[in-house]
């Protein structure tokens, strides 16, 4: 709750600031700055100090597991302003604004992790997606980035709709919005509760880029501005999740065995679906895009199989996959070619970021000793407990990723540039920021009963 | 009037509007059948806010105010619609002065 009000109020701050103050760099260190008080509060809270006292009349609920959740995005987002912060100039003159939108989107993205009624999932929802259809097209020149923020606006607002059929589809079947409070059994099987469900399921799924509603995934985060893809793709994406777990273990937990079938087939697709098209990809933009598909599939093994493994493992998961991708893509936003050759010969010219590049890779393809390799293992024991082939689908499919994910990495390690002149120039202090970045994400793989032991106490 | 007619006219306008947004070429065209996609679940909220209202007098349940949430998700719902009205209808002006049309069948750049 104090980090939800307090990004709110900053988001407005940062919005004046830009009429007060002309300098780029001190906006950046005040929204750093405001980012870390963000986070501060959040560890206050889970430690049981609130800065207001607000009956929240059954509308909010931040237990324990949204709190972790809104402790790892934040970081996330920390490192992310702290790696792709400056990028963001280049996209064009509103700088503060575009802080100013992530800050807004910040308090949506606690609300859809703390939600306990229907009214504010969709409205969290709704103040995501709303900035977002806005950054995506901050580009204003650039044909590739209108074209994406118009796809995304006009499939986002279809898929809202679909959402808010379903929840009124809910409300007459239940009488009231509460996501917590499950359903009487003997109305379990009416034809409202089904289609409720029914629409439930796929809106988030669209919302999450599930297949078979990936199909505007690949586009819109191709032609959106490279440091926005960064953020939609990971922070975003994560507390989607967090909110499509919630939704199905407390809301729909009794019609388990109608929906379980149904998620098993959206993984099963979306791991095929992604993994698969990832491989034939030229550009590591679009194959990133794909990738992000396929790790969705990971985690949707999460709603698959609610139990406690899956839900620690999504929080694991959240953590390696946001701050991997988000370093990689702080790399590629320096970048003048997008193709798998603009990686060449990097490890000559630039051997901290060719090697910590490496690790994010690693880590996203599921290697031991980084924290993807656990949070795959997570997910995968998960599914172990319902269906064994799920688990043995989505091994098959982990080993597929280590295919396009090495590709990168060999021509990092393995190549020579033909140009020199197309090597990147990173700023000074760049290298070390992704170099601890990446050893965060070594030890997350190593020590992560420090993030789970937060659940606890 | 059983709830049935409010059911069947909401998810008729609703359909009306998928079916438009997956026909229609025009962005603007596309724009409006998902703004009345979002009115049919408007009044089926409103339909169901009555019928609860009038189960929960019939058995007399004493909660405050029966079915009044309903109504209240509404208001959200057209707060939020206007709000995206206007980043959409931006976006689609964006693209105008662009390429000079709003026909989607221009967007296929990104194909590949």
């Amino acid at each position: 709750m104090n980090a939800l009000l307090v990004s709110a109020i900053l988001g407005v701050l940062l919005m004046l600031s830009s009429v007060f103050i002309k300098n780029k760099s001190y906006i950046h260190t005040l929204a750093l700055a405001g980012l870390a008080g963000l986070f501060m509060l959040n560890l206050a809270e889970l430690n049981g100090w609130l800065l207001f006292e607000i009956d929240l009349k059954g509308m909010l609920r931040f237990d324990r597991y949204a709190l972790v959740m809104n402790a790892i995005m934040l970081a996330s987002l920390f490192f992310y302003l702290l790696l792709s912060g400056r990028a963001m100039e280049k996209v064009g003159p509103h700088y503060a604004d575009y802080l100013a939108l992530l800050f807004f989107i910040c308090a949506g993205l606690f609300m859809v992790t703390g939600y306990a009624s229907l009214l504010i999932l969709f409205l969290g929802i709704e103040v995501i997606s709303i900035p977002l259809y806005i950054l995506t097209g901050s580009d204003k020149r650039n044909l590739k980035s209108n074209e994406a923020a118009l796809k995304y606006f006009l499939l986002g607002s279809f898929s809202t709709g679909l959402l808010l059929l379903g929840i009124a589809f809910f409300y007459g079947a239940r009488g009231n919005f509460s996501a917590t409070v499950s359903v009487d059994p003997t109305v379990v099987g009416s034809s409202l509760q089904l289609a409720s469900l029914l629409l439930l399921l796929f809106a988030m799924s669209f919302k999450v880029s599930v297949a078979p509603f990936h199909f505007w995934t690949p586009d819109v985060y191709d032609g959106a501005p490279t440091v926005f893809t960064s953020f939609m793709a990971t922070i975003v994406k994560v507390a989607l999740f967090a909110a499509f777990v919630r939704l199905f273990e407390d809301t729909f937990s009794l019609q388990f065995s109608i929906w379980q079938p149904w998620v098993a087939g959206f993984v099963v697709l979306t791991l095929l679906i992604g993994n698969l098209t990832a491989v034939f990809q030229q550009s590591v933009k679009r194959m990133l895009a794909y990738s992000s598909i396929a790790q969705a599939g990971f985690m949707l093994l999460a709603v698959y199989a609610i139990n406690g493994d899956s839900k620690e493992g999504l929080l694991l998961y959240a953590a390696s996959y946001s701050l991997a991708t988000i370093g990689i893509f702080a790399v590629l936003s320096h970048l003048q070619d997008y193709t798998f050759d603009g990686f060449n010969g990097l490890a000559k010219k630039q051997p901290v970021v060719a090697a910590s590049l490496a690790i994010f890779f690693l880590s996203l393809a599921g290697i031991p000793l980084t924290g993807g390799f656990l949070a795959k293992l997570f997910m995968i024991k998960a599914a172990l407990a319902y269906q064994p082939w799920l688990a043995i689908v989505a091994v098959i499919m982990a080993v597929v990723s280590v295919f396009y994910y090495f590709r990168v990495i060999q021509a990092m390690y393995f190549r020579s540039a033909d140009d020199q002149e197309m090597m990147p120039e990173f700023p000074k202090s760049f290298p070390i920021l992704l170099l601890v970045t990446a050893l965060l994400v070594v030890l997350l793989g190593i020590f992560p009963e420090t993030l789970l032991g937060l659940l606890y106490f | 009037m059983p709830i049935n007619y409010y059911l069947f006219l909401a998810i008729a306008l609703f359909s009306i509007g998928v079916v438009g947004v997956l026909t229609r070429r025009n962005a603007i065209i596309i724009f409006m059948c998902i703004e009345l996609m979002l009115n049919a679940v408007n009044l089926l909220l409103v339909a169901f806010s009555k019928m609860h209202y009038k189960q929960a007098a019939a058995a007399a349940i004493p909660i405050a105010n029966p079915g009044i949430d309903g109504q209240l998700f509404v208001f959200f719902i057209m707060v939020v619609a206007a709000a995206e009205v206007s980043v959409g209808l931006a976006i689609i002006v964006m693209l105008y002065r662009n390429i000079h049309s709003v026909d989607i069948n221009f967007l296929n750049r990104l194909k590949h």
